[in-house]
């Protein structure tokens, strides 16, 4: 373990929910996997509660695909409670008086770190399709730095659920010394084609919506709503499941008695796509979610390994808990099970529980007691097996 | 659950097994159910302990105590697994019920110097009983079962195991039988008469040294 904590780890610990941005790259470049290289860029991160002494007790939280670093406070622009704010703060699941929590806005995101809508120093525009292609890799090299920045030598957990769970696994293949806990949840070890093809179809909606105009919107002062809008409705589709879908709205009408004999929005399902596109349009940048999903769309983690998963964590000590949902089809407890069977074959210490629900991929943001307990239950054990304490939380 | 009490109470054949694993070791226990054997031997015995478990309630449950446990199944979960990666693999109860036994073992000692296998005794005499007079398939303690909804798809006498371990040149360090009433009886001090008595077997295998069997 490092030395005390310096003064940038405790101007950070000034209470739950702080909100910070900085730069990194300043004494060596971020390299790209397309081979471009980033230095002096903009990170922002959250975080809730205080790192400890020996820095034994950060944990990272990774964010998916549509969601941001306000994982535990109110969004500032949304206005709404934090994306698992049920799970992360004082006194809950992921104690903020126990752990040093971290959240950090991936590369290519909207909301303070660099990506598509942030500004090219070499051209003073937003970068637009400029901007590099990144990875899910890259996203982890980029928070593996702020860590650097933190002087937080290793993570007590890194655990997220969807793009989150790709980052996860990044982290344990990528710097396994520097995870001691990793909790993959309703993730794949790959983008399957049917992954990538409902990707396609949000990013061709995108394209094709003529604001978008070739991706310099922010410059010529159009947003491709739309588009992103159309994105959303079939990306939201994927979220849920059919079960989910009949419960909330069957065959429902929305504030009618009788079909309209037209295209308005007859059915209450209708209704709640709609209404998801257009928020989501309010809070989310069109070229970043072109650029996220195919990161998401090129993730492969065996490839780097000549296509042995197993390769990926061998001789890992790190902890594993992989966490699928019976309803989830988006990333099915089948893809979590190759995770796991890669695992086994590396001999690395795992559990894996698939929890029932009816409520799809989404059921990893939403309220699963089982889920909680078991997530809970693999925290305690890994604590109790490094002989952590960070207290009881009082 | 009270993890000490239930420590202090394994039950009889999970006491056995446990006497027979040694401390600090690696372990992988297939079929691990609610997890007490792992647990006690994780916190009695310092081992570095494993599980996998078919239920999903039973997973959860181990998992949600801090158990590290999988869902999966001894006829299919455990090909991946390296060679030598644990110390002992435990089959508690389960190798009845898995569909290749014979697999099951040999996967048991490639991923495991030793293999400890625990099963209802099929010999026992209230079994051949039931056969013999009642003419029925025997419901008994130990096979709580009627043939119609049993998962032992797979049952055999000790006799039968040991026939089996001989025909795969699996050596058998030591072999317990427990009565009735959970009184333990040396195997190879009589093995008619074990196959007999013996409501439950457990059984602490390695790999095949020649020379080396204990014979029986």
């Amino acid at each position: 373990m490092t030395a005390p904590p310096d003064q940038s780890a405790a101007t950070l610990a000034n209470g739950p929910g702080s909100g910070t941005s900085t730069r990194l790259g300043l004494t060596e470049p971020l390299r790209l996997d397309c081979g471009v290289e980033f230095s002096d860029f903009p990170v922002a991160y959250q975080t809730y509660g205080q790192l400890n002494a020996d820095k034994s007790n950060a944990v990272l939280i990774c964010h998916a695909l549509s969601l941001d670093q306000y994982v535990g406070n109110t969004h500032p622009d949304t206005g709404k409670p934090g994306w698992w704010e049920m799970v992360v703060g004082p006194g809950k699941l992921l104690d903020s008086n126990r752990y040093f929590i971290i959240c950090v806005n991936i590369l290519g995101g909207c909301m303070g770190t660099i990506g598509p809508k942030e500004i090219n120093p070499d051209t003073g525009k937003p970068w637009g399709l400029e901007f590099p292609v990144i990875t899910v890799a890259d996203m982890v090299r980029a928070q593996a730095l702020l860590l650097d920045h933190l002087e937080i030598e290793q993570l007590f957990c890194v655990i997220g659920g969807s793009l989150g769970g790709m980052q996860v696994l990044e982290w344990a293949a990528l710097y396994p010394e520097r995870v001691r806990t990793a909790v993959p949840i309703a993730a794949a070890p790959y983008h399957s084609a049917q992954n990538i093809a409902f990707h396609e179809v949000g990013r061709q909606a995108i394209m094709a919506d003529p604001d978008w105009r070739g991706g310099n919107y922010l410059t010529e002062g159009t947003n491709p709503n739309r588009g992103l809008a159309i994105a959303r409705m079939v990306a939201h589709i994927t979220y849920l499941s059919e079960p989910a879908l009949h419960n909330k709205f069957g065959r429902r009408l929305q504030d009618r008695d009788a079909v309209s004999f037209g295209f308005d929005a007859d059915f209450q399902v209708e209704s709640y796509l709609r209404h998801q596109g257009s928020t989501f349009v309010d809070r989310f940048d069109a070229n970043s979610y072109l650029y996220i999903t195919r990161a998401m769309d090129y993730f492969d983690l065996a490839e780097r390994y000549g296509g042995v998963l197993a390769e990926a964590f061998l001789g890992s000590e790190t902890r594993f808990c992989v966490i699928s949902f019976t309803s989830d089809w988006l990333y099915p407890t089948s893809e979590s099970r190759r995770i796991v069977h890669a695992l086994n074959a590396a001999a690395a210490n795992v559990s894996f529980a698939e929890i029932e629900s009816d409520k799809g991929h989404d059921a990893f943001l939403l309220e699963e007691p089982e889920f909680w307990s078991v997530l809970a239950g693999f925290l305690d054990g890994a604590r109790e097996n490094f002989g952590l304490d960070f207290g009881n939380g009082a | 659950m009270d993890a000490a009490h239930q420590r202090a109470n394994l039950r009889g054949d999970l006491q056995i097994v446990a006497n027979m694993v040694e401390p600090g070791s690696r372990l992988l226990d297939v079929g691990c159910g609610d997890g007490a054997l792992l647990d006690y031997l994780i916190h009695e015995k310092g081992v570095d302990g494993r599980g996998v478990e078919l239920s999903m309630q039973g997973v959860n449950a181990c998992v949600s105590h801090g158990l590290s446990v999988i869902q999966g199944d001894a006829d299919t979960d455990l090909d991946d697994y390296p060679d030598g990666a644990f110390d002992y693999v435990v089959l508690s109860q389960t190798l009845q019920a898995t569909r290749a036994p014979r697999d099951v073992l040999g996967n048991m000692l490639r991923i495991g110097r030793r293999a400890i296998v625990s099963f209802p005794n099929f010999g026992h005499w209230r079994v051949r009983v039931s056969l013999m007079f009642g003419g029925r398939m025997p419901v008994t303690n130990a096979l709580p079962h009627h043939w119609f909804d049993s998962p032992n798809i797979h049952s055999c006498t000790i006799k039968d195991f040991i026939q089996l371990c001989a025909e795969m040149g699996i050596g058998i360090e030591r072999s317990v039988a427990l009565n009735h009433r959970g009184a333990r009886r040396r195997i190879r001090s009589n093995v008619a008469l074990a196959n007999l008595a013996g409501e439950q077997a457990v059984f602490l295998l390695a790999r095949a040294v020649p020379g080396e069997n204990e014979s029986i």
